[in-house]
């Protein structure tokens, strides 16, 4: 019987990376990526679907069973945009698009109804209408009121165990995340709808995790080595933690994988985004929450530590 | 930590036949769960409309009525603002969609004019909303502009559904899709396939509550009974006393309160609603009763009676009750109503049906083969990683999930996809408090320890890191459930669910697995150092 499972090594027991070296970089890394994230959303904004800003409805009756993925097949090679398309009955679907840019406002569905018609012989729209969108501003607003609360209330959590640094690091990467997720989903044109919603909470809830497991080895480091400087304990608990940082993360994406494969799924552009935030979670961790950290300083001791110049910590 | 104490093997044994038993229903056939005992969970999981799809309803809103609202309205604004520029009116109508006047003195048909092109100017969209036409023999004639009737419509419906979704939030209904769909309706989606009635008696009525003076000195038996202007018959509750005249001015209304609850009165014990006014309700209610002491104040809703006490003392503290004909459970449902606020038109059901889920019943399809797939994934990893100790993470994130469905087939929680998400975003979390545990039990080992001695430290130490992650992910999603809406409640629910779950499998359920098999090979290695 072999002693020890073999793929336990696929990561070096010890590693020596310097985590903090990379930190200027990184730092012009997370600028522009903010800036074109910022730019991004300036110019074209994101792409919302219909459960935010409305479009066309109509519905439709097919001979047989409604063959939905022909249906959205359709829409979606007629150039509308963020169509949605749903059974309804047993010989029916309703559809869902806004009109392609440029045009009018009434083209769009007479030329899909055109357009399904080649497409699936025998069917018949029996019904069309303008449509609102479901996501009110009402909603919209309790839902930013309440992750704002959310997040709010982690920063003085994480004070309360940790220090008041960390917990604006934590919030700063935090927010470093949701701009670059948005940033993403208007440079990818993925449509926004309530799935996106839940998308970037799942991105927050992910890096919130990552954070404070890196504060909790950070922690750790510092009490047990009083007067090594900090951006070496930095460096330290990085190495440590960066076995559980590569297996937790791959299994995170690994969950999302499966529904990535197919573009088409209805799950893509959420896993996609997911996945898309859990790299962001991973790496703002290290190289924004730690950063502002370092920047800022830690009390060791009840003493105030002097913070540590990135320049002088470079080897 | 490692000792496997018999409490902790209790408690997971209790939870696996928890969860076992309230996933089930979700696997069965509807046969087999037929002849289920009656004692044994049959609910199953709740999907949320994008996933199963439910009921539709359409309604529109009531263009007639509204009309006549509005109407009505400039009617009563013709009144104060001649009454302002003291010009004295006669013949006050409102017929076919027009409201004539005739103006007394000649000489004042210019200033009539002005007064009132000042008073239709004054509207919500900021344009004209009436047109002031003269015509000969001292008459006026306002009428409505089609496209201020049109923009009403759309203020009316964007207002109702606002209105429909907090009184669907306060009853505790699940998150139902409502949206507009062209210019005056408004489409309803609620997720299953119960009928929707509910739905239906909470969008039907307005809620539109008045409170009106009595006129005592008219009686009527009829609603056609004439009666001077300014007045008007309407039905009672009240079998003895059928029809009251009342004046039309209205001094209270519904939209000047700030509270509405259902209580009980502690003399009769019969349900009541009470009521909070803001500033301006209260100093008009006041001022009403003070100035009409032992005179009737007729209490309106929806154009009914529903009672008409006598004033026996000035109100002046704002806050009131209304008693009427109520059972506890409509009590309740009226003062939801009228806490959210009144409709400002009358809604009427133009069709019912059912639709599919909302992504469509073939994408859902793909995107839980993909969910399977992505599944499979993490337990072959995780056993790659970890060999059996990685298999011992998979076995408890197979219960996390199970306990996972038991509760939310249980509790009869909409499941949806940004539940879904919250799912895999637990799932992720549980199996990075196992890395955690482990990793620690490598450096442990590494460190010199022996392994049981590593293996127990290795849980010690992990404890504080999974502790803080996790408080901190409950903040989040405590919060984002009571004061997020539709889909951020649906993930935090299955989040915070989640986080108690996962914390208690990735941790006990691990542990009794582990020390389970030290007790039995009693190995002097970790497998995974």
């Amino acid at each position: 019987m072999r002693k020890y499972w073999p793929f336990i090594h696929f990561v070096p027991r010890q590693t020596h990376f310097n985590f903090v070296g990379l930190a200027p970089y990184a730092a012009v890394l997370s600028l522009l990526a903010v800036i074109g994230s910022g730019v991004s959303i300036g110019l074209q904004q994101v792409n919302f679907g219909v459960d935010f800003v409305g479009g066309d409805q109509m519905q439709l009756t097919t001979p047989g069973p409604a063959p939905l993925g022909v249906i959205r097949h359709v829409l979606t090679v007629s150039g509308v945009q963020a169509p949605q398309v749903q059974g309804a009955g047993a010989t029916g679907a309703v559809v869902q698009f806004r009109g392609a840019a440029g045009m009018a406002v009434d083209q769009a569905p007479v030329f899909v109804a055109a357009k399904l018609r080649a497409a699936i012989p025998g069917l018949k729209v029996i019904g069309q209408s303008s449509i609102g969108g479901v996501v009110s501003g009402e909603l919209l607003g309790k839902g930013v009121e309440a992750l704002l609360v959310a997040m709010g209330l982690m920063l003085v959590y994480i004070w309360f165990r940790f220090q008041l640094q960390f917990g604006l690091g934590a919030i700063l990467a935090l927010a470093h995340d949701i701009v670059l997720t948005i940033g993403f989903l208007s440079l990818t044109r993925i449509e926004v709808s309530m799935t996106s919603i839940a998308a970037l909470l799942t991105v927050i809830g992910y890096s919130m995790n990552e954070k404070v497991i890196s504060f909790d080895r950070l922690r750790e480091n510092l009490r047990k080595y009083k007067t090594t400087p900090l951006a070496e304990v930095i460096n330290l608990s990085e190495n440590e933690r960066l076995s559980r940082t590569i297996i937790t993360g791959t299994t995170a994406l690994l969950a999302l994988s499966g529904s990535m494969i197919n573009p088409a799924s209805a799950l893509f552009s959420l896993t996609a985004t997911m996945a898309f935030g859990i790299l962001v979670g991973t790496y703002s961790s290290i190289y924004v929450a730690l950063p502002v950290i370092l920047l800022w300083g830690v009390k060791r001791d009840d003493e105030d530590a002097k913070p540590i110049r990135l320049q002088a910590s470079r080897p | 930590m490692l000792a496997l104490s018999r409490w902790k093997i209790i408690l997971v044994l209790g939870s696996v036949i928890f969860g076992i038993l309230f996933s089930l229903p979700n696997v069965l056939p509807n046969s087999v769960l037929a002849r289920w005992p009656a004692f044994l969970p049959r609910q199953r999981l709740n999907l949320g409309l994008d996933l199963q799809g439910g009921s539709s309803l359409l309604y529109a809103v009531d263009m007639d009525a509204l009309r006549k609202d509005l109407l009505n309205n400039s009617a009563e604004d013709v009144r104060t603002s001649l009454g302002q520029a003291q010009i004295g009116f006669d013949s006050l109508t409102t017929t076919g969609g027009v409201v004539q006047l005739h103006v007394t003195d000649p000489s004042q048909m210019q200033a009539a004019l002005t007064a009132l092109a000042k008073a239709g100017a004054r509207t919500s969209t900021g344009g004209r909303d009436i047109n002031v036409a003269a015509a000969p023999g001292q008459i006026i004639r306002l009428s409505l502009v089609s496209q201020a009737l049109q923009a009403d419509a759309r203020n009316a419906v964007d207002q109702s559904i606002e209105i429909i979704r907090r009184r669907i939030d306060k009853l505790g209904i699940r998150e139902p899709d409502i949206r507009r769909q062209g210019a005056d309706r408004i489409s309803i989606e609620e997720a299953g396939e119960s009928n929707p009635e509910k739905l239906k008696a909470i969008v039907g009525k307005t809620a539109k509550l008045t409170f009106q003076l009595v006129d005592e000195n008219v009686a009527a038996q009829a609603l056609t009974t004439p009666v001077p202007p300014g007045d008007e018959v309407l039905p009672t509750e009240n079998p003895d006393e059928p029809f009251l005249v009342v004046k039309k001015r209205v001094d209270v209304s519904g939209d000047m309160l700030t509270n509405a609850q259902s209580g009980f009165d502690p003399q009769t014990g019969e349900p009541i609603i009470e009521f909070r006014l803001n500033g301006v309700g209260t100093r008009r209610f006041a001022q009403v009763t003070v100035d009409n002491l032992k005179h009737r104040f007729a209490i309106v809703l929806d154009n009914q009676i529903i009672s008409a006490p006598v004033i026996n003392s000035p109100i002046v503290g704002g806050s009131g009750e209304i008693t009427g004909n109520f059972t506890a459970d409509s009590a309740h449902q009226l003062a939801v109503e009228l806490d959210s606020g009144a409709l400002p038109a009358q809604l009427k059901v133009l069709e019912e049906g059912t639709v599919g889920a909302d992504l469509g019943a073939d994408a859902v399809r793909a995107g839980v083969t993909g969910l399977a797939v992505g599944g499979s994934l993490i337990f072959a990893f995780i056993f790659l990683a970890y060999g059996l100790f990685g298999a011992f993470a998979g076995i408890a994130l197979v219960v996390n999930l199970l306990m996972m469905l038991g509760t939310l087939s249980m509790s009869q929680a909409t499941l949806t996809l940004p539940g879904i998400a919250g799912l895999i975003l637990t799932l992720a979390v549980a199996v990075d408090a196992n890395v955690l545990i482990y990793e620690r039990m490598r450096d442990e080992a590494n460190a010199g320890r022996n392994a049981i001695a590593a293996a127990d430290t290795g849980y010690r130490r992990a404890m504080s890191s999974i502790m803080d992650a996790n408080v901190t992910t409950m903040i989040s999603a405590l919060i984002m459930f009571n004061m997020g809406v539709g889909p951020v409640r649906g993930f935090a629910l299955t989040l915070s669910i989640g986080v108690v779950t996962s914390v208690f499998t990735a941790i006990v359920v691990t542990q009794i697995l582990i020390g389970w098999w030290f007790r039995v090979t009693r190995s002097k290695i970790l497998p995974i150092a």
